[in-house]
């Protein structure tokens, strides 16, 4: 059991949900709540990270975020560390590969909450700010758990994007899902075995929350009818 | 409160908001990131970028140096050509083993390197069959084309020659034997040669050409046999390491213990040959 590559895990997946999912009840609920020219176009690159093959978006960042890259080169600069092959450069894949699926929960979530209760919010003098935090959140709250679960498991299995903008660093970027990797190819099946379990627990609880939360929330949506 | 009157008619729709659970939630990842602060404290070991040749070799030298002086590194197992591109990429490696010299001198002329470097060790290659393979053990690797011929070898496994030097070797090896042809289409290429090994003994290919290092290691190739594959049949694998500009201290240490005949007899136990002898 390699405990340095599960605390990684779990420190850059408690990273990314702490940076992505404040950014993204923002942008959600810009989403659900307005209309604009463009419109599905935003959405469309926010859900693209999906379909996109892990490889194509670590090839990207790696150019991106390389050391002969302007960005690369101006980060290298002011921090005194190259950004490809650092937990930085990690975090900063991780929030982007995570995009869709901390967005798309809270997104559907708003959506469900009706405009008249918005309007209500505001007539009676709430402002934007204050419907957000005392109407609309406490009512989004299972997308908001969903997002929660679905960024942090997403962030523990993501292997492609990690191996390529990470290079499997120990105590900096070698996460649990390549510590299994390296585990096989070091012939050290037990090892790579145990790894495995810990993960497929973790995936099995993430996945449970979710479901209890949305089928709750039917059961209540029945009760009301 | 005024909202509330006017929210009257909507308050049944409100699901309770489980402030504690929320809460308990926030603790959980607060601590998490708490649990995530001690993975800084090692960082002050120096990071080798090793051929995975090495990976057994190196972790019995590390071991050693560790109870040595006190220190320790932190050793990442991978391709050779993956390693020079990526410490080209900027990544903060203070000293790279190669398997191929040559990814060294084309890092030295990049400037990214203290100098040239220095030969450490000459690898081997070995033809791997897994028990209960139809293939035959045959140094010359004479039998392979007609095992591919007749259906007796359905995958070979081999490291990917395009950046891994032990694959390129045993491309080498093949088009000596000349049963590149007839065995392309049943490679399996590993990224490097551990997984090329990983891949040759896990049951589902009938054999593969790997490191003699690996073969050596106890329990990596369980009940596998190996044939030492002639030095003839391929260009000479000269490992070369050096210290990238970024070393410091402790690298520079690790580099000199290497070089000492405690760490030589490690590597000339694993099956490499040393130069100078």
């Amino acid at each position: 059991m390699d405990t340095t590559a599960l605390l990684l895990s779990l420190k850059l997946a408690a990273l990314t949900v702490a940076i992505l999912v404040p950014a993204g009840i923002f942008v959600a609920r810009f989403l659900a709540a307005r209309d604009f020219a463009g419109k599905a176009f935003v959405e469309a690159v926010f859900a693209l990270p999906l379909v996109l093959p892990p490889t194509v978006l670590g090839f990207y960042l790696l150019v991106a975020m390389g050391g002969s890259s302007p960005l690369g080169r101006w980060y290298e600069a002011a921090v005194g560390h190259p950004l490809v092959f650092t937990f930085d450069g990690l975090l900063v894949a991780s929030v982007i590969f995570n995009l869709p699926f901390a967005i798309q929960p809270l997104q559907r979530a708003f959506e469900a909450i009706p405009d008249d209760l918005r309007h209500a919010a505001a007539c009676c003098g709430l402002t934007e700010a204050q419907s957000l935090w005392r109407i609309e959140l406490p009512l989004a709250w299972p997308g908001l758990l969903t997002a929660v679960v679905l960024t942090f498991a997403h962030t523990l299995g993501e292997f492609g994007v990690v191996l390529m903008v990470g290079g499997s660093i120990p105590g900096e970027t070698k996460t649990i899902a390549l510590a299994i990797y390296d585990r096989v190819q070091g012939f050290d099946m037990a090892g790579a075995g145990f790894m495995s379990a810990v993960l497929l627990l973790l995936s099995v609880l993430a996945i449970g929350v979710t479901f209890l939360t949305s089928s709750r929330r039917r059961d209540r949506h029945r009760h009301a009818d | 409160m005024r909202f509330a009157r006017c929210l009257g008619r909507f308050r049944l729709m409100l699901p309770t908001f489980p402030r504690r659970a929320v809460l308990r939630s926030a603790a959980a990842l607060f601590l998490g990131l708490l649990a995530g602060a001690p993975v800084r404290a090692a960082q002050d070991a120096p990071l080798v970028a090793a051929a995975a040749d090495l990976r057994f070799a190196l972790d019995e030298i590390a071991a050693a140096f560790a109870r040595d002086t006190g220190r320790s590194v932190r050793i990442v197992y991978g391709s050779s050509g993956n390693f020079r591109r990526q410490i080209a990429e900027g990544a903060p490696f203070e000293v790279f083993l190669s398997a191929d010299e040559a990814y060294v001198f084309a890092l030295a002329k990049q400037g990214l390197t203290v100098d040239e470097g220095i030969l450490y060790a000459t690898g081997r290659l070995v033809l791997v069959v897994p028990e209960g393979s139809p293939l035959k053990l045959d140094p010359e690797l004479a039998d392979l084309a007609a095992a591919v011929a007749d259906g007796r070898v359905r995958k070979f496994a081999i490291a990917n020659p395009e950046h891994a030097p032990y694959g390129r070797a045993a491309q080498e090896a093949l088009e000596s034997a000349g049963a590149w042809a007839a065995i392309r289409s049943r490679l399996v290429l590993g990224e490097n040669v551990a997984q090329a090994a990983q891949f040759a003994t896990s049951g589902s290919a009938q054999g593969g050409i790997v490191a003699l290092s690996l073969a050596l290691a106890p329990g990596v190739l369980g009940t596998a046999r190996y044939a030492t594959i002639p030095e003839r049949m391929h260009k000479p694998l000269r490992q070369r390491m050096v210290l990238t500009k970024r070393a410091q201290a402790t690298a520079r240490e690790f580099y000199r213990y290497l070089r000492q005949p405690a760490a030589r007899a490690v590597f000339g136990r694993n099956g490499f040959a040393l130069p100078g002898e």
